[in-house]
């Protein structure tokens, strides 16, 4: 039988197939479809969808956007709840409430007190007190944290627009235009950012003042403008710089090259094929420049150099609240510890953005 | 003008040197030194050495990927660039009257319009496709630079057809690189060099990257497409045996110069430069009888500094049969009899 198909028997030792075992009709051609099951791929899956589901499987970072949602939240809905405002001076009956001052949190004053006996209705309480002008000092927070985390966000996309355009077209072009670029950054990077800020407010304060009057930046005051300013001048240099770097190692790649030969223009590769590579990056350091505006705020403010009064911000709430350090801690352990939640909690997203996103570290 | 239409591409005494610093001082890295050579419309020219000799330069620079130093490139009877410098029948520069090289009419054309017509197959399919674009958007690219269809139903029709022609299932058009294999890679690369309808492509060292029995698919597909389109092939490789198969001539480089040139079979059956010789005998050998029969020729010493060029011939330092005129002279490309050109004083 076996010897009529043509099959030897294996030996004994061979590690050759026993090809025994077999019938003809084993070794029939596969049929197209058969075939086909050899084609196995896997599930389509974007850089994007990639890096979000490793970025929900890490606890810290989803602990983060949590705080931070719910901080979002807070600013926005709490000033639609509460019936104060950040600069109304506590009154009852339209009679300015002088026993409201330096309330304990959740007190009410004795004016206060007597309104709700005798008409029964109750007021909103003071939930963190009153400070010493006797403004309710919750809503202060809220408009203070509203205030240091826009400027965060403000400065850090001025910071990221002025970075990207700079630091791609100094790595991409390089040559001449790079090293003349560049020893530009060396010298903004060389400067003390602290004394320009000083600076740039005294003289910014004569001469922008009567330019913003009536609008919209006029509450913010010539101390917050100087600070957007200064931002703009001179925080973009390290986000130039790391952008720069990315694309160094970027424009290497031979699918530039390939891009050049296809004959794509400059300003195709770079939106096409450059930055879309150093997404990743760009997202990760903007995320945490965002702690860092948020910081540089809160200590100028505390410096006296931010936000213009009644406005406040994190940091001026803090300064304010130096004076009567002794007495009330409470007013300067709140804005301390909504600026570490909101810093700590940015830092560990942006952490956990790197984790998720850089191909490098994966 | 008759000698020149006979050929889609020739490209006359190129240079390509690259400064690199030394301390204070720039020296020029001479990766491509005066090469010369042609391809035929349809045909493949097979472009071998070992790694570091300037292979990949030369089909860069013919693509004017980069800016050439010197020399001449024509494709098509149409001149892309041109230095300016004049040779003699000896292959000297001509000088002119105050010593300097008599420099002639300079061209240096927008490349633009001829990307249409000479492209590109890179190397490491890893790398040449950018990770952040699907199938569909790679292929389509050339398409898009070039104009190349009138609505997106056109574009989408083109692409298909392209991922088709390389075998590549449509289906995954929507896909991203990193989800294929290597030779299906490759086959994108492939495809999205096809999509502008080239009459030439440099294959540069396309199938090292890949697994043995992927090479052979992807070499068996160049072959296919070059039947059904006509493309000409610059095919760029350090495997002699892959380059023997595809190739219709040969040409060997070493340290940026040519050594010899010569139809695929006269080149394996009778090779005449002793760095082709020791080159073929280095092939691996699938019979083992055969191979303990083979002598091999084993190189003394290693690959001299592209930056410290030995003087005349770049080999002579590891040649057998170097003279004193090796030393003093490089020899020019001779025809030694049916096209086949050598360029050594002793063979």
């Amino acid at each position: 039988m076996l010897e009529n198909q043509g099959l030897k028997k294996r030996q004994f030792f061979s590690a050759q197939v026993d090809l025994s075992k077999f019938k003809e009709k084993d070794f029939e051609q596969a049929t197209e479809d058969e075939k086909k099951q050899q084609d196995v791929m896997g599930e389509s899956t974007t850089f994007f969808k990639d890096g979000m589901r490793r970025l929900r499987r890490n606890p810290l970072a989803m602990g983060s956007i949590v705080v931070l949602v719910l901080i979002i939240a807070l600013i926005i809905f709490a000033p639609m709840v509460v019936p104060y405002k950040y600069s109304q001076i506590i009154s009852v009956n339209g009679i300015r409430d002088k026993s409201a001052a330096n309330l304990a949190p959740f007190e009410y004053s004795k004016l206060e007190t007597q309104y709700m006996e005798e008409t029964g209705e109750k007021l909103f309480p003071h939930i963190f007190g009153t400070d010493s002008l006797s403004r309710d000092y919750f809503i202060r927070v809220i408009y203070g944290t509203r205030v240091s985390l826009s400027v965060g966000i403000v400065a850090s996309i001025m910071v990221l627009i002025i970075g990207l355009l700079y630091g791609s077209i100094s790595g991409y072009f390089g040559g001449t235009i790079d090293l003349v670029m560049m020893r530009i950054v060396d010298i903004i990077y060389s400067l003390p950012d602290m004394l320009i800020i000083i600076l740039l407010s005294v003289v910014l304060n004569e001469t922008i003042k009567p330019l913003i009057e009536g609008t919209v930046l006029q509450s913010l005051g010539t101390n917050m403008i100087s600070i957007f300013i200064v931002f703009g001048l001179l925080y973009w240099v390290s986000m130039a710089r790391l952008i720069r770097g990315q694309i160094l190692t970027i424009k290497n790649n031979e699918y530039v090259l390939a891009a050049r030969c296809i004959g794509t223009k400059n300003g195709r590769i770079l939106r096409r094929h450059i930055l879309p590579n150093c997404l990743s990056v760009i997202i990760i350091t903007t995320a945490l420049q965002v702690p860092s505006a948020i910081f540089t705020e809160s200590y100028l403010s505390f410096l006296g150099l931010g936000v213009s009064a009644p406005l406040t911000s994190l940091g001026s709430l803090a300064n304010d609240a130096r004076a009567g350090m002794q007495s009330y801690p409470l007013r300067l352990v709140i804005p301390a510890v909504a600026i570490c939640l909101i810093v700590l909690a940015l830092n560990l997203l942006g952490d956990g953005l790197r984790d998720a996103f850089d191909s490098k570290l994966k | 003008m008759s000698e020149n239409e006979k050929y889609l591409l020739k490209v006359e005494h190129l240079k390509q040197y690259f400064p690199v610093r030394q301390g204070f001082k720039t020296i020029p890295l001479k990766a491509v030194d005066d090469i010369s050579f042609a391809v035929k419309p349809g045909e493949t020219l097979g472009l071998v050495g070992e790694s570091g000799c300037g292979k990949t330069t030369v089909g860069r620079t013919l693509l004017r990927l980069y800016q050439p130093t010197a020399g001449r490139i024509e494709f098509d009877g149409e001149v892309l660039f041109d230095s300016g410098e004049q040779y003699d029948e000896k292959g000297k520069v001509v000088l002119g009257p105050d010593g300097k090289p008599a420099l002639g009419k300079k061209v240096d054309v927008n490349m633009l319009p001829y990307r249409k017509q000479m492209q590109m197959v890179f190397q490491d399919p890893y790398s040449s496709l950018n990770p952040r674009m699907t199938v569909e958007d790679i292929i389509g690219e050339p398409l898009d630079v070039h104009n190349l269809y009138a609505n997106r139903n056109e574009r989408r029709e083109k692409i298909l057809g392209l991922m088709e022609l390389v075998g590549l299932n449509a289906e995954h058009a929507m896909r991203y690189a990193h989800e294929f294999s290597g030779g299906q890679r490759q086959r994108i690369g492939i495809a999205r060099a096809l999509a502008v309808n080239p009459k030439f492509i440099v294959c540069d060292e396309p199938v090292s990257a890949l697994d043995v029995s992927i090479q052979a698919q992807v070499v068996n597909m160049f072959e296919e497409l070059q039947e059904k389109l006509g493309v000409a092939y610059l095919f760029i490789a350090h495997d002699l045996l892959i380059v023997h198969h595809i190739s219709d001539r040969i040409a060997v480089m070493y340290l940026g110069k040519m050594m010899e040139l010569a139809d695929a079979d006269e080149l394996n059956g009778n090779p005449i430069h002793p760095y082709t010789l020791s080159l073929l005998s280095a092939v691996p050998i699938p019979d083992p009888e055969t191979a303990r029969k083979s002598k091999r020729i084993i190189l003394e010493g290693d690959v001299p500094s592209p930056l410290k060029m030995p003087t005349g011939c770049p080999f002579r330092t590891r040649c057998r049969y170097a003279t004193d005129q090796c030393a003093a002279e490089m020899p020019q490309l001779t025809d030694r009899g049916n096209g086949h050109m050598v360029a050594c004083w002793n063979k």
